[in-house]
């Protein structure tokens, strides 16, 4: 059975990695572009085998360890490069390497204009992602875990900062194109940006670290299994500990508040970067850990309630903060923040099948939006900013199309895949707590609404800048068919989770079910909610509504009254200028952590280490040189002080034995 | 099978004596043949140090290697050296570190080649010699021993400020080991006229002298390790030294303060430990912030790398106090990811020195461009000292860290707090080196060449090795650990009980 | 005959110890100095004979053989460094020489 050799898909793109890592620049783009996607494919057909041999045992067995080696052993501590796969890890694999796949191939083309060195470059960090996700998702220990965890952070620092060389200078024109200057966009300064993710992901991982130790420290074991196994019989406040320290990690990861704030930055990075790492997989990594933990989480209601109000805030609050942008990628991104806050809203009500179902779709169509965007981008040489694109829909209608069929299923437009996955989150929402549920739907309004802004804004209309629309074009075929693929996916990926009043089978939550069967009421037989039909219909029917109004109000504003948003935005000019400035919190940050953190290491070096300690140390020194000195005096350099002297000193010498 | 017939260790300390002696003899014009010479040496001294690993036995406790041989008969002083599994690896980074040294100082050194080489392997046997010993005046005759070639080798090869940094260093390590040879001679004394560490170890030392043996070594230790604040010579050291002296001073010299901890303090006065652990736990987290903070500030790449130093160190500090198999453990191997990484980043900064005699991080910017090889050697080992998993760094203070949130929470929750801070700091320089546009000054930087290539690779190989087989250092480094924490921790628990 | 008694040597070598060392501190010519300095090792050798017959032993005045070698010694050094001294200074008082002083 494949599943016992489910590390190939690990080892398909870690030789990928290594083959264009060191040989890739010499062999020519050819190659690069036919082993980077091609080993993600490989890994992909791996996944596909394992979930068919999974779909043969029985399902309580499906979870299978495959121990590589002993990792770490000190003393009791024991930690096993071991993989586990189970329904959950799989289907993390599937989403991961398909997605992936596609947006490798894509990436073939819109890296076209790189150098030949930075396109290997490109292909083995985007390599080493997937290497690092598919480590974070198949992992059989917290440990291992962690290590992934850390790794696609050290993979998305790499790719938001892969140029580099960008924005310290905005008149610096740095990026070759078809043999002409491209002025850099002022806005997005990759090597900081990517700094900022890494770091400020560092902050949730001091979390997830001490979580982790706590875990050794409470249970003696890392171990999924084990760990879940004990559980129930450890006290409960520790096990609310341990999970609200994990999920600071899934906060960092997930980009949710507080530590959202590298994300939107993190757009600096390529199109497919942030398709792949900081929409469809990475950002989702804590979404997945919780689901991972949810014995754990199980066992937790005060955790549980923190991560439902921290997902619903985030939503709502992301989802703010995207009406008014004008950056495209920055719209996509605070809706990325905002849906995966619709995740942790679904895990922390204990749904944790509807969260990773929205997870899947999510993945299709966000990568599908992202995509787009980045064909968009591709065309205008780099410019983002919506309010210079217009009419677009005539000069690249593939991408058009496909954006806005990623757009009709973030927004929730019924029967499209993120429709039913949103749904079942806030019908289970809603059986938790109705204001859970209607802060989740007040979000889908706002989806609707920002998600059609840009849509309109980018795409319908005339031309806002002639030079730039004369200038676009409809990308290579190597772009658009991925963008084609995922279309499909984004449009009828819901046929994964139809709901259960529809009569037929929840297709995603059968297939986790066998992960989950530990929870009673859970899996399968979960989306029979306590709801009548009646009630679930009626919020079915509510949902379609909201999203409905939400494209309508965009169409409204943005295309039937084409004055009216500066119009409010002139009448409500602070609100406006408050969601403008992303609530100030970059600022806040800045002005609470950043700066005095620079200030105090300063300080160190100058106060302390520098005037403090080395001042009383050199003082020190230098009193004993004056008090050397000052005695030297005594050496007069006359012979005859020194004889008499001695004489003196023979004198008393002979006194005292005389006079003793 | 243990090569008791076979003075392996005798040979290893030999090997590099001989070769200074012969470097001293050759003639001063032929420079290739001296470099020849002294990396010759250097590589046999490896060579010959990895038997030392092959053939060490985990499972047997106590000393391996051992040769013991009267030195000063009338004083009961012998020659007394063997290895366990917290020196066995110190002994080969010092080995494969002094290979890299004076391979990384072909090109940089060019005045008096011959007086700097013979040094350089001088210093090896002086280190090995610190590693191996087991008799306290001979491990104190090579500690006094390795201070002198170091001291020379910064006041004649180094910066602008030289003299001073040579001084500083040399008064600052002087003033603890002139405290450490007074607290020899009493344990010499006092346990009966022997100064050999097996007895010793079984002697019993009244708690109150225990407590002030362990002020006198500790205090020698914490200013080789550094402890804050007996750090401010490192910095100074680090920046006038010649990128070898580096090397060496951050890859095995502060290793000797952290191995005195583990080798003598630790064993030798377990009834001071529980009085005086806490507050050098302090110092090692107040370490661990404050060099990494002061590391945030610099403007010189080496002084930013000495100061990750004294935060690293604290780490492995913390670690050897925390006295859990865990902790201890990962902090021996800390010492040798440490000295690997650490003496990663100041190869490469001094490839950058030795190209535009610069070390100010504002007159670099964007070369990665430029230079694609020695960016992509900074990055790993950047993130090797970030702690990445998959790399050494990650496993050592991984372990630390379990072992000391075990003991302590907070303390381990201040550390981890320490991991964000060195990402902070070490992306900074990773950010203001290599990343931005290209800073004009730098058009015309070549790359890394096949020498300096070389002087990396073994370096980046290990990052990886340890970081995903720890298991074949920790099998070696756990039982002497095991051994020696649990007697540690029982002579303690014995003490407490007594008093009660 | 009666012996000369002991006494007197000893009275004579103080006398001698006493104008060296007042040739030692009020003279400024190194050459002067020099003898000063001859004189009183010489009165110590006086003392050591005189003693060496008064107890019948013969060590005195071994002592004394191995104080002349040294003066021998001395005297060749310090003519040496005078002669230095006066090729570099030209001159042989000692207070022109007092770069060591502190």
């Amino acid at each position: 059975m494949i599943i016992q050799s489910i590390w190939l898909a690990i080892a398909f793109p870690l030789a990928g990695l290594l083959f264009n890592g060191l040989l890739g620049r010499r062999l020519g783009r050819g190659v690069v572009g036919i082993v980077g996607p091609g080993t993600v494919a490989l890994a992909f057909v791996v996944g596909l085998f394992a979930g068919l041999d999974l779909l043969a045992l029985p399902a309580q067995d499906r979870a299978i360890v495959v121990t590589l080696w002993n990792w770490i052993s000190v003393g009791s501590f024991r930690a096993g490069m071991s993989l586990l796969a189970d329904p959950l890890s799989v289907l993390m694999v599937l989403v991961v390497t398909g997605v992936g796949f596609l947006i490798h191939v894509y990436s073939i083309g819109y890296m076209e204009h790189e150098e030949d060195r930075l396109y290997a470059r490109f292909f083995t960090f985007l390599n080493l992602f997937i290497v690092s996700m598919l480590i974070l998702v198949l992992a059989d220990n917290y440990l291992l875990m962690y290590v992934g965890w850390e790794l696609v952070g050290v993979c998305s620092y790499l790719l938001i900062g892969f140029w580099f060389r960008r924005g310290d200078d905005p008149q610096d024109p740095v990026r070759l194109k078809d043999g002409e200057l491209v002025p850099v966009p002022a806005n997005l300064n990759p090597a900081d940006s990517g700094k900022k993710a890494f770091i400020v992901n560092r902050v949730g991982d001091f979390g997830f670290a001490l979580g982790v130790f706590l875990i050794w420290t409470t249970f003696g074991t890392l171990n999924f299994a084990d760990v879940f196994g004990a559980a129930p019989e450890i006290a409960s406040g520790t096990v609310t500990v341990i999970t609200l320290l994990l999920f600071v990690g899934a906060v960092g990861k997930s980009a949710q508040l507080p530590l959202y704030v590298w994300l939107p930055d993190a757009m600096a990075g390529p199109t497919p970067v942030s398709a792949l790492i900081h929409a469809a997989t990475m950002v989702t990594a804590g979404v997945y850990m919780v689901a991972r933990s949810h014995a754990l989480y199980a066992l937790a209601p005060t955790t549980s309630l923190v991560v439902a109000l921290v997902g619903v805030i985030t939503a709502l609050y992301a989802a703010t903060i995207a009406l008014v942008q004008t950056d495209l990628k920055r719209v996509l991104a605070y809706s990325t923040i905002s849906q995966l806050g619709y995740m942790f809203l679904a895990v922390g009500v204990g749904a944790y099948a509807s969260g990773m179902f929205h997870l899947t779709t999510h993945a299709f169509f966000k990568a599908l939006l992202f995509l787009a965007a980045g064909s968009v981008m591709h065309a205008l040489g780099d410019v983002i900013d919506i309010r210079r694109m217009g009419g677009l829909r005539q000069k690249m209608p593939r991408t058009y199309w496909t954006f806005v069929i990623g757009a009709l299923a973030l927004a929730g437009f019924p029967l499209t895949s993120g429709f039913f996955s949103k749904d079942e989150i806030l019908a289970k929402a809603f059986e938790f707590s109705p204001i859970l549920w209607a802060l989740g739907l007040l979000t889908a309004l706002l989806t609707g609404f920002y998600t059609f802004r840009a849509l309109f804004v980018a795409f319908w209309g005339s031309a806002r800048d002639q030079e730039l629309f004369d200038h676009a074009h409809e990308s290579p075929g190597v772009m658009t068919w991925p963008l084609i693929l995922l279309a499909g996916l984004a449009l009828f990926g819901g046929i994964l989770g139809l709901p259960q009043i529809l009569g037929v089978d929840h297709a995603l939550a059968g297939w986790l079910h066998p992960a989950f069967a530990d929870l009673e009421g859970e899996g399968a037989e979960a989306i029979h909610h306590g709801l009548s039909a009646g009630l679930e219909w009626g919020l079915l029917g509510l949902s379609s509504v909201i999203a409905l109004l939400g494209i309508g109000l965009a169409y409204w504003f943005y295309v039937a009254n084409p004055g009216w948003p500066a119009d409010l935005a002139v009448r409500f000019k602070s609100v406006f200028k408050l969601l403008v400035n992303k609530y100030y919190v970059d600022d806040l940050y800045d002005l609470l952590f950043v700066d005095p953190g620079k200030a105090l290491a300063r300080f160190c070096a100058q106060g302390i280490d520098n005037a403090a300690i080395d001042g009383i140390i050199d003082g020190g020194a230098r009193l004993i040189v004056q008090g050397g000195a000052w005695l030297g005096r005594l050496q007069t350099g006359f012979i005859r002080h020194y004889a008499l002297a001695m004489f003196l000193g023979v004198i008393v010498v002979v006194a005292y034995f005389f006079l003793r | 099978m243990n090569s008791m017939d076979f003075p392996l260790l005798s040979l290893l300390l030999a090997l590099p004596v001989a070769g200074a002696i012969l470097v001293a003899l050759l003639p001063r014009e032929r420079t290739e043949l001296v470099k020849g010479v002294a990396f010759a040496t250097c590589v046999a001294a490896l060579v010959l140090s990895l038997p030392l690993y092959f053939n060490f036995q985990p499972g047997v406790t106590g000393f391996q290697f051992e040769e013991v041989t009267d030195w000063i008969p009338g004083l009961n002083i012998s020659y007394h050296v063997g290895v366990d599994g917290i020196s066995l690896f110190l002994v080969l980074l010092t080995t494969l570190l002094s290979a890299v040294a004076v391979l990384s100082s072909w090109t940089a050194i060019t005045e008096q080649v011959k007086e700097y080489m013979a040094l350089m392997l001088l210093m090896e046997t002086a280190m090995l010699g610190v590693f191996v010993s087991l008799d306290l005046f001979l491990f104190y005759v090579f500690w006094e021993a390795s201070l002198i070639p170091m001291a020379l080798l910064i006041g004649r090869w180094g910066g602008t400020r030289r003299i001073y940094a040579a001084i500083k260093f040399f008064l600052f390590t002087m003033a603890g080991s002139a405290l450490m040879l007074v607290a020899t001679i009493v344990l010499y004394l006092w346990g009966g006229g022997t100064s050999d560490l097996p007895k010793l170890l079984s002697s019993q030392i009244p708690a109150w002298l225990q407590v002030w043996l362990f002020a006198a070594f500790a205090l020698a230790f914490a200013v080789k390790v550094p402890l804050f604040p007996l750090h401010t010579w490192l910095p100074a050291a680090h920046v006038e030294a010649p990128t070898a002296g580096s090397i060496i001073l951050a890859g095995v010299l502060l290793k000797m303060g952290a191995y005195g901890y583990l080798r003598f303090a630790l064993p030798l006065f377990p009834d001071a430990v529980p009085l005086f652990a806490p507050w050098l736990s302090i110092l090692a987290l107040i370490g661990i912030v404050y060099g990494a903070l002061v590391a945030l500030a610099q403007e010189d790449v080496k002084s930013l790398v000495a100061y990750s130093s004294v935060a690293h160190m604290g780490f492995i500090v913390l670690g050897t106090f925390a006295l859990t198999p865990q902790a201890v453990s990962g902090a021996v191997l800390q010492m040798v990811n440490h000295g690997l990484s650490t003496g990663g980043l100041f190869l490469l900064v001094g490839v950058l020195y030795e190209r535009r005699h610069t070390r100010l991080l504002k007159d670099y910017g964007g070369i990665w461009v430029k230079a694609p090889i020695f960016g992509s050697f900074f990055i790993i080992t950047a993130l090797s000292s970030v702690g990445l998993p998959g790399m050494n760094g990650f496993v050592g203070e991984f372990t630390i860290l379990l072992g000391t949130f075990r003991v302590n929470v907070v303390y381990a929750a201040i550390a981890t707090f320490g991991i964000v801070l060195a990402a902070w700091y070490l992306l900074v320089a990773v950010r203001r080196l290599l990343f931005g546009p290209l800073n004009p000054a730098n058009t015309d930087l070549s790359d890394m060449n096949a020498r300096e290539i070389a002087v990396m690779l073994p370096l980046v190989v290990f990052f990886f090795v340890i970081g995903l087989f720890p298991n074949l250092f920790f099998q070696k480094i756990n039982p002497a650990v095991e051994t020696m924490t649990s007697q540690v921790t029982q002579t303690r628990a014995v003490a407490e009980m007594s008093n009660e | 005959m009666t012996a000369v008694p002991t006494s007197w040597f000893l009275l004579l070598s103080a006398i001698l110890f006493v104008i060296g060392a007042g040739g030692v501190l009020l003279r400024r010519n190194v050459l002067i100095m020099l003898m000063s300095v001859e004189m009183m090792m010489n009165a110590v050798n006086l003392t050591f004979i005189a003693l060496s017959r008064h107890l019948s032993s013969l060590t005195g005045q071994i002592f004394v053989f191995m104080v002349m070698a040294v003066a021998a010694v001395e005297v060749a050094v310090g003519l040496a460094i005078l002669i230095e001294l006066n090729r570099l200074r030209a001159t042989t008082d000692v207070d022109d020489v007092s770069s060591l002083k502190g």
